[in-house]
């Protein structure tokens, strides 16, 4: 076996071209850490899109009101006002595993206070929500289900909000005008950040859902009906049972469609991280091909140092190199190349995907089978690009090789 | 020291056709040859004489068309390619006109190349120990770390001898080893040479010039494919003695240019 011996050749060679070799790896190590950057910035943001969807509250069913077609015209979901508050309060009687549910209503508004005005998202609730979205107060206290039940002008608003009507002043207490209302501010919510479609959720005011109906929307049905179960096994079954018995109430024939549409968290989140699949798939291939170019950069490199290094090859062989020699040398200098791009590489990834998300705030995660998979890829990448060159060298006739000039 | 007897080397009836096109190029036309242990053979000839595919037959580097080689008692001609490579490397050692080391290189390194491609596989201690060993002998004692670029021409020729003799070979065989080396450096050259041949080494020299044939032993003049003439050296040059005149000759130019 003299396998030791072609890894001592070989090695020796390449020390011997340091700049080329250096060069040479060059092309594996931005293609690797290119993909690992790429990749890792892919799954930061896929975990980014869970935290957040997850930040929505655990165990979630979210029923919204269907739409209508009027005149030929249709209105979109939650555009309808199918649900009325009878049906929340029947899937909070009658599903079993419900613990907490919210009624909904939703409009945009201009609010004011002082000499402030501020256009901010007005969402009407039951006290339960709180609970539902783990959304607790930084100052302040919720409102009550007392509160619900009388329709108090009472509200709470988000960090956003508070900044933007009341700046540095403490706004507990204060009187908020919505639509000329005057609402009590009751409390303020904590830091929840951007939503999973890049909204604001701090820039929110949210009231009791009867307050909302009877002075600011003044309309008589829900846009939307937050419903938490107990335990994750329990989504499925709660949402089968409440679109039955939202269509027993709705008194849909079978065969026509839902009034209604019934979403469970995982849903939700499956689609949200289904952008950021594709987008993860897509950056690692865009930098899958950077790869393949440092890939053919190898090649190209051999080829040339195959034609180059002839008259040692040919010498090589005259003191007694069988061709399997010349072939195994080429092809463990053209795997260290890519072996080593590989591992420069990885650590330039992981660096790049460091800088990025201190820099730029994108989050990144690098698991450790994608760098065990970049290393393989980029040895795999030295054996594929290397062997045409290799074999080229092997196949060379010592006569002709010696007297190449 | 004569020769002592056994042939190492017999070329029996050899032959050597090429193909180019439709052309069939008759190289070399039927060689017999016979090659005792420790001769010290010129071989002769113009260009186009045959000379070099001959010696390329010789070095196993090639199969003749027709006709048998015994090297050491095997014939090579029915060899594949990575028995004639072993061959190559156990049996022969070459010396070549352009050195043929490889670039940016130590001399050690490039001495040690064929026991890297040997049978048995060495420490790099042992690697060391004999590659040093062997460039001592050739006078490169103290410059085995010295790249190519960094030696003349002579120095990097007595690396390639090294590189040569290591494995032991049953031959030697140069390919006019003096071709790119001045007067005086090709005269020690074949002086080591000589000392080696008193050794015992059997070596095959392709030359053409005259004076480098005289340090050899037997001449082997070669024309349009056929062996001419083969005649022992009838005034063989050595080495120091020459060296000596030289010396001298270079004692009276210095003499007349400080006059």
């Amino acid at each position: 076996m003299r396998l030791g011996s072609t890894f001592k050749i070989a090695f020796r060679a390449l020390r011997r071209n340091k700049l080329r070799s250096a060069l040479t790896a060059l092309g594996i190590i931005i293609g690797v850490g290119a993909v690992i950057a790429m990749v890792g910035i892919g799954n930061g943001a896929k975990a980014q899109v869970e935290s957040q969807i997850a930040s929505l509250g655990e165990n979630l069913i979210l029923v919204f009101s269907g739409s209508t077609t009027a005149s030929g015209i249709r209105t979109g979901w939650g555009g309808a006002g199918t649900l009325k508050i009878e049906d929340a309060e029947a899937i909070r009687r009658e599903v079993p595993g419900v613990t907490a549910v919210s009624e909904e209503v939703q409009s945009n508004s201009q609010i004011a206070s002082g000499n402030q005005n501020w256009f901010t998202r007005v969402l009407g609730e039951s006290a339960e929500y709180f609970d539902i979205r783990q959304w607790a107060l930084a100052t302040g206290a919720p409102f009550t289900p007392q509160d619900v039940r009388s329709a108090n002008k009472v509200c709470v608003i988000g960090k956003t909000t508070a900044a933007q009507i009341f700046g540095n002043d403490d706004p507990i207490g204060q009187i908020l005008r919505v639509k000329n209302v005057p609402f009590t501010v009751t409390g303020v919510l904590t830091v929840k950040g951007l939503s999973a479609q890049g909204s604001d959720q701090d820039d929110v005011l949210i009231m009791p859902y009867t307050s909302a109906m009877k002075r600011v929307t003044g309309g008589t049905t829900l846009r939307s009906i937050n419903v938490q179960v107990a335990n994750a096994s329990d989504l499925e079954p709660a949402q089968q049972q409440i679109i039955s018995l939202l269509r027993q109430r709705h008194n849909i024939r079978s065969g026509r469609d839902d009034d209604f549409t019934v979403r469970t968290q995982k849903e939700i989140a499956d689609t949200a991280t289904a952008t950021t699949d594709v987008m993860t798939g897509l950056l690692g291939a865009i930098a899958g091909v950077s790869l393949v170019v440092g890939g053919i950069g190898i090649m190209n490199i051999m080829l040339v140092s195959v034609t180059e290094r002839t008259r040692e090859i040919g010498t090589r062989m005259a003191v007694g190199a069988h061709g399997r020699d010349i072939l195994t040398q080429f092809l463990i200098e053209a795997v260290s190349l890519s072996a080593l791009g590989g591992v420069l590489g990885i650590l330039l990834g992981v660096l790049t995907s460091k800088l990025l998300s201190l820099w730029k705030n994108w989050p990144s995660l690098i698991s450790p089978s994608s760098i065990v998979i970049a290393f393989l890829v980029s040895a795999a990448v030295g054996i594929f690009f290397g062997f045409y060159p290799a074999r080229k060298a092997a196949r060379l006739d010592p006569i002709d090789a010696l007297r190449y000039e | 020291m004569e020769t002592n007897g056994a042939a190492v080397v017999q070329l029996i009836d050899v032959q050597k056709t090429y193909r180019s096109g439709e052309m069939e190029v008759h190289a070399v036309r039927g060689v017999s040859l016979e090659i005792r242990r420790g001769e010290f053979l010129a071989l002769m000839g113009s260009s186009g004489s045959g000379k070099s595919t001959l010696m390329n037959m010789l070095g196993a580097l090639d199969r003749p068309t027709r006709g048998h080689y015994l090297l050491d008692g095997t014939d090579v001609a029915l060899l594949n390619r990575d028995q004639l490579a072993d061959i190559r490397n156990g049996k022969l050692g070459f010396v070549f006109q352009n050195f043929n080391l490889l670039p940016r290189t130590s001399a050690r390194e490039n001495v040690e190349l064929p026991l890297l491609y040997g049978k048995h596989q060495l420490s790099n201690q042992q690697l060391r120990e004999k590659a040093d060993g062997v460039l001592a002998s050739v006078g490169l004692k103290g410059r085995e770390d010295h790249h190519p670029s960094q030696l003349s021409g002579g120095q990097q020729q007595r690396v390639a001898i090294a590189r040569a003799l290591i494995n032991d070979p049953e031959v030697l065989l140069a390919d006019e080893p003096t071709g790119n080396l001045d007067s005086r450096t090709s005269i020690e050259i074949m002086g080591i040479f000589q000392q080696l041949n008193d050794r015992g080494m059997t070596i095959v020299m392709v030359t053409h010039e005259p004076d480098i044939a005289s340090f050899a032993r037997r001449t082997v003049v070669m024309r349009d494919g056929l062996v001419r003439s083969d005649s022992a050296v009838a005034q063989r040059f050595v080495a120091s003695v020459e060296l000596g005149k030289l010396g001298a000759a270079d004692d009276l130019v210095t003499a007349e240019s400080q006059r």
